[in-house]
């Protein structure tokens, strides 16, 4: 079960500059709440959000507490070959997921 | 003489008790929000103390947000992104959240355009910094005043 959602453009000419919009299901919690007893919720957010493209990092985010639930990023990329975007997200308590999506390029 | 050296002698036990009371809540009580010296401090440790001039950077984000605990933010740098004049990493920072820290992201002259677009916590009205990083070393910065109604609140109850 994938809880990802990747918006990435199916087909693009070479050299064109395309958008990625990336998201995961996940509660990011602060570590800042507290419950009605008044204990701490520990902190469990995802630290890291990094994109391949045909295996190259071309994008990488550090994530704090401070970003919303279900982290949305979006960034963009030159679109230089066919082949495959890997997206991959790891967090607090092992949390590690991955997804991927094709692109052709004319 | 010996007077006047006594004051000083307690003058400065004073100031220093002071000090130390001073640091106290520091200390023990977690501080509920990010000061603007953690801020200040924050930036440094990106910037290494290098300058930061203000231009480049476009952070767009609404003025008045309804709900702190989710917020559209997306920056944008000017920039060629060419392999010898491109945008290295853009930093977000706010000023009154637990944390000084937002986000920090990672780009490079592939990336065509310089621009990446999130959802953030705020928990409260505050100023937002975002620093540019360039291939030459400079930094660049925009700040964004945002008002809140309903905060991201962190002594929520659940």
């Amino acid at each position: 079960m994938t809880s990802a959602l990747i918006n990435v453009p199916a087909k693009a000419k070479r050299g064109d500059i395309i958008e990625i919009k990336t998201l995961m299901s996940h509660i990011m919690e602060t570590g800042y709440r507290h419950t009605a007893t008044g204990e701490v919720v520990p902190r469990d957010i995802i630290t890291s959000f990094a994109c391949r493209y045909n295996g190259t990092e071309i994008f990488r985010a550090d994530l704090f507490p401070a970003i919303a639930a279900n982290p949305f990023i979006t960034f963009f990329t030159t679109a230089t070959a066919s082949g495959k975007f890997e997206f991959e997200w790891i967090g607090d308590n092992g949390f590690s997921e991955t997804a991927s999506a094709s692109i052709t390029v004319e | 003489m010996q007077h006047k050296d006594s004051t000083r002698r307690q003058f400065l036990g004073l100031a220093g008790g002071a000090a130390v009371l001073g640091a106290v809540p520091i200390v023990t009580i977690r501080p509920s929000e990010a000061t603007p010296a953690e801020l200040a401090s924050a930036i440094r440790s990106v910037t290494n103390g290098a300058q930061v001039r203000t231009g480049k950077v476009k952070l767009d984000v609404p003025p008045l947000v309804e709900n702190g605990n989710t917020v559209p933010l997306t920056v944008n740098v000017a920039s060629p992104m060419a392999p010898e004049d491109h945008v290295r990493s853009i930093h977000i920072f706010n000023e009154k959240n637990p944390q000084p820290n937002i986000g920090n992201f990672h780009l490079g002259p592939h990336s065509g355009r310089a621009q990446v677009s999130t959802r953030i916590r705020l928990a409260d009205s505050q100023k937002i910094v975002a620093i540019a990083r360039l291939s030459d070393g400079s930094f660049w910065s925009a700040t964004a005043d945002v008002v809140v109604t309903l905060a991201a609140c962190t002594d929520e109850v659940i």
